[in-house]
């Protein structure tokens, strides 16, 4: 089916062309995510019906473009299948949501060329067979939504995002380039060829580490997240649900890719990298995310967070994976693939209703919202499921992935490296802290946002938002809560996948008694979300319907308690720094050097009392500054080149051709 | 027949908890009240407090939502559905493998997050404060509560609590350092949890230094009735897996005869009665800590349950 595939991303790069014409319809947003809605659902299908024909899945193909001697090799095997079901999922419902969301864009001729441009990129780069095409799709991809990071280009914050973006983005492809180069030495650009190669060990060592800081900066793993909570809120927000959802994913697919399927085995020093970046990751990332105040800033730092979570998973299977515990590696890489695609569903729900508060409201900033859930009530339950699922609280589908992990965290006394021994508890603890902060960090966004009165007068005359919009996130919040009652679907799809990368499967699920999913033995662990929900459920309505029955179902309404001294304005409330308060104080300190400054001016002045908060980001202060200090001076030194004279260019030009010469002849 | 004994078994512990919690807190505020030389409230006050909450009108603030209608419901169903899998007095529960310890941990979780939730849901400055403590104390508990477990089913070889209890019951285990530590670790945790001395007060109004009474404070009627019965059968959840977990003798196997299970339950009886007046004797013997002291108290928690982790990764027998 991989005709079928390739004829819909080429559908995808013909309707780039078409954005330009259409910008300037006034129905031609309509036609144009229109199109890319039937593209993707097209792709969305073809991959899932391979997904599930295991025998005929893998399939090639060669177009006659890009290198003259090499052409545009294509593949589709488990791996593609899976991405590009998440890719295009992720399309579908970015698409569906724009149909309403675009009528709020103000010049769309600035997002619609480039919108089926960055979805076909993708597409592009999980399809790609040889690192010509992956390359050349990746950058692309990466240009895309820099043009849509920058549609906004008139404030300048986004503009600055751009910029950072651009340099990380470049740096990425870069450090992938020399990776490919080192892979390419003894066997050419075509995947087929270097997975036939033999690589020396330190070869395969520099290819490991330049991969996880290239796929892993467009990932956003610490510390090469700092371009992520920039460029990711400045796009329009359906876009920013796709670069967020979906974009990252792309990036650990590129890293998956290259790691488990074109290097040999793995060795176990590669997981001891893996595993000390992505779980600093998780906590770091929801420990930024909790210090935020702008509602699409938290949705991008928290994403950093489940990034770390998913490395997490792929840094265990391959440790599992060297020591020859394939059985395991299959458990843990099933879990970090399985959080790919939660992570895909709930963020991108999670960005599509930032969206529509922003697009009700023209708000980002959580201190300017409150009780929106009076105001947009539907987008108030998807929201809710979102925040709920990603923060790993049963019976949704962001516990089911982190469950997984942690299984696979128990069986690691199994290991024989000491090093792992020692680190893989701390990494545990790491992620249960991160998991902790999420339901925090979640509760602060929503109960902020949604719940309590309208801080300003735009949050207090929101109106629901368009039927697109919550169409699609409605269609995610039921995904979000299938994969979490019926995970055992899901893991048994994924099974040819974690063939394919570690050579076992996770124990098939469906048929087991109740769609319980057991990951090794029942002995040792089982979980029942369909229960667990049903149980819930159950309980909670009879206790509802029996207290309604035999006691009371009277309901007064009157004004609030509050200790007998309710006040009316709404600034009484409490904030979203003053709710992370506690928190800044207890891990900021250390964190980000977070100070608080009281100012008490003296009892009979009449100025007013001023609270400040400082909060530094060490990793930008500790390593971006430097960089940009140390090139700033460079730069300086050599800008004396651009005053020559003509005579002393030539000069420079001949001597630079005689020592191009010399190395060449020598 | 055994799926029948089964059904009624797991009935039994539903039942059986639900009718018990509140006796327990009602034990532990006796207890406490008789150690300050008060006469204290009736054992079963806690019963009549929660019928006529029940009985009496729900007065609801103007703002409130459908949200915080809800939650009391969901609330009470997560923490009942956590408490009926956790082994009393038998192991042979039916519905045992739906979640595991994980899971049970994690379903609290849920109850907590909805609980926060309400406190924010009318827009008062106490809800917050209640809420925003409330978050920071479980981002630390939570964790802790975490790598107590991961030390306890590295050491039974399962996150399955009855067989985490059937593993503790059994002669395998002997005394061990990474047991104590996990013990202390989870006795402190499970303080934290249940909002007790010393890092909540379970029995204070005042404003500033409460942390559960200020996020429920909004709740009226059956809604607080609910909210209370579930607080009360979270207490007992910890105190039953305290038991079952580091006190695992006497407990009825799956297959025991009425008998051992009869017994089993009077011994289950006397170790809630036994960690009831102990915890009460803890809550009267030291005073409330000030809120920026909490972190360091659970992050005490947190270290130790690690450190036993670390334990069992280094060495199989410690």
């Amino acid at each position: 089916m991989i005709a079928v595939a390739l004829w819909s991303v080429a559908v995808l790069l013909a309707l780039a062309p078409a954005g330009i014409v259409l910008s300037r319809h006034p129905r031609g947003s309509i036609i144009l995510y229109g199109g890319c809605l039937i593209a993707t659902s097209a792709l969305c299908i073809t991959a899932l019906s391979d997904l599930f024909d295991v025998p005929h899945l893998t399939q090639s193909a060669t177009l006659p473009v890009g290198l003259p001697w090499l052409g545009a090799h294509f593949r589709l095997d488990a791996l593609s299948a899976f991405f590009l079901v998440v890719v295009n999922l992720g399309g579908v419902a970015a698409s569906l949501f724009a149909l309403g969301y675009s009528r709020h864009e103000d010049s769309p001729g600035r997002v619609l060329p480039f919108y089926p441009a960055y979805l076909a990129a993708m597409n592009v780069v999980v399809l790609a067979n040889d690192a010509f095409s992956f390359l050349v799709a990746w950058e692309f991809m990466s240009l895309t939504s820099w043009a849509m990071v920058v549609s906004h280009h008139r404030e300048a914050e986004n503009v600055r995002a751009g910029y950072v973006y651009l340099l990380m983005a470049s740096f990425g492809t870069l450090t992938l380039l020399l990776a490919f180069g080192l892979l390419a030495s003894g066997a050419g650009y075509d995947f087929d060829a270097i997975r036939a190669s033999h690589p020396s060990a330190a070869l395969t060592g520099m290819v490991v580490i330049l991969v996880l800081l290239g796929a892993g900066s467009k990932a956003g793993l610490v510390p090469l997240h700092a371009w992520l909570p920039l460029a990711h809120p400045a796009a329009p927000s359906h876009v920013s649900g796709l670069m967020s959802g979906v974009m990252t994913k792309v990036a650990v697919y590129g890293f998956v890719r290259i790691v488990f399927d074109l290097l040999p085995e793995p060795v176990w020093w590669w997981s001891m990298v893996v595993l000390l970046v992505g779980g600093p990751t998780a906590t770091l990332g929801v420990l930024y995310a909790l210090m935020q105040r702008d509602i699409k800033r938290v949705l991008a730092y928290s994403t950093i967070e489940n990034i770390g979570i998913i490395f997490t998973g792929l840094g265990l299977a391959l440790a599992f994976k060297a020591e020859g515990l394939d059985w395991v590696a299959a458990l843990a890489f099933t879990a970090a693939m399985l959080h790919v695609f939660n992570h895909a569903l709930f963020k991108s729900l999670l960005f599509f209703g930032a969206g529509a508060v922003l697009g009700a409201t023209g708000e980002r900033d959580m201190e300017k919202l409150g009780g929106l859930i009076h105001r947009m009530p539907t987008t108030a339950v998807a929201v809710l499921v979102g925040c709920i699922a990603i923060s790993a609280l049963p019976p949704f589908n962001g516990f089911v992935s982190e469950w997984l992990t942690f299984q696979a965290i128990l069986l690691s006394p199994q290991l024989s490296s000491w090093g792992l021994k020692l680190i893989i508890p701390a990494v545990g603890g790491l992620l249960a802290l991160a998991a902790a902060f999420a339901a925090a960090c979640f509760v602060k966004l929503y109960g902020i946002s949604f719940l309590g009165r309208p801080r300003s007068d735009v949050a207090a005359s929101a109106h629901e938002t368009d039927r697109f919009s919550l169409t699609a996130m409605l269609m995610l919040a039921a995904l979000c809560l299938l994969a979490g009652i019926l995970p055992g679907l899901f893991i048994d799809a994924l099974a040819p996948v974690s063939k394919n990368m570690v050579g076992n499967v996770m124990p098939h699920q469906v048929g087991l008694q109740w769609l319980t999913i057991v990951p090794i033995a029942e002995s040792r662990s089982s979980y029942n979300g369909l229960l667990v929900f049903l149980f819930v459920a159950l309980c909670g309505t009879a206790a509802a319907s029996a207290i309604h029955r035999f006691a009371s179902d009277r309901l007064r309404r009157t004004a609030a308690w509050d200790c007998g001294y309710p006040d009316p304005n709404p600034t009484i409330q409490y904030s979203a720094s003053s709710f992370s308060q506690p928190i800044r104080r207890v891990f900021g300190s250390v964190v980000f050097a977070a100070r608080e400054i009281g100012e008490m001016p003296p009892p009979s002045s009449p100025l007013p009392a001023r609270f400040q908060v400082e909060l530094r980001d060490l990793i930008w202060d500790g390593l971006y500054a430097p960089i940009a200090i140390v090139i700033g001076f460079a730069t300086d030194r050599i800008n004396i080149l651009q005053f020559l004279s003509i005579r002393r260019y030539l000069t420079l030009v001949f001597v630079a051709l005689i020592v191009l010469l010399l190395v060449v002849a020598v | 027949m055994s799926a029948l004994r089964d059904i009624l078994s797991q009935g039994a512990q539903m039942s059986l908890v639900l009718g018990l919690a509140p006796l327990l807190t009602g034990f532990v505020r006796k207890v406490k009240a008789r150690l300050l030389r008060r006469r204290g409230p009736p054992l079963l006050q806690p019963y009549r407090d929660l019928i006529r909450l029940m009985r009496k009108d729900v007065v609801l603030a103007d703002n409130a939502s459908w949200l915080f209608r809800v939650i009391p419901y969901l609330m009470f169903a997560g923490t009942w559905v956590a408490v009926s899998l956790v082994p009393t007095f038998g192991n042979g529960l039916l519905f045992s493998w739906t979640a595991d310890l994980i899971a049970i941990i994690a379903l609290l979780g849920s109850a907590r997050f909805f609980q926060a939730l309400a406190g924010m849901d009318v827009g008062t400055a106490f809800g917050g404060i209640g809420s925003s403590r409330e978050v920071m104390i479980a981002s630390l508990a939570e964790p802790a509560m975490l790598i107590t477990v991961f030390s306890v089913a590295m050491i039974a070889g399962s996150t399955q609590l009855s067989y985490v209890a059937e593993f503790m019951g059994s002669d395998a285990v002997g005394l061990r350092v990474s047991l104590g530590m996990a013990f202390v670790a989870l006795t402190i945790v499970a303080l934290a949890e249940n909002a007790r001395i010393p890092v909540d007060n379970p029995a204070t109004h005042l404003e500033l230094t409460m942390v559960h009474e200020a996020m429920v404070l909004e709740y009226s009627g059956r809604h607080l009735a609910l909210i209370d019965l579930s607080s009360q059968l979270k207490l007992l959840l910890y105190v039953s897996l305290i038991a079952c977990v580091f006190l695992p003798w006497g407990t009825a196997t799956a297959d025991a005869s009425v008998a051992r299970l009869v017994s089993g339950a009077l011994l289950y009886f006397g170790k809630l009665t036994v960690l009831g007046f102990l915890l009460a004797v803890f809550e009267t013997s030291i005073a409330k800590m000030r809120v920026f002291r909490i972190p360091e108290f659970l992050g005490a928690a947190l270290m130790l349950a690690l450190l036993a982790t670390l334990l069992r990764f280094v060495s199989g027998s410690l």
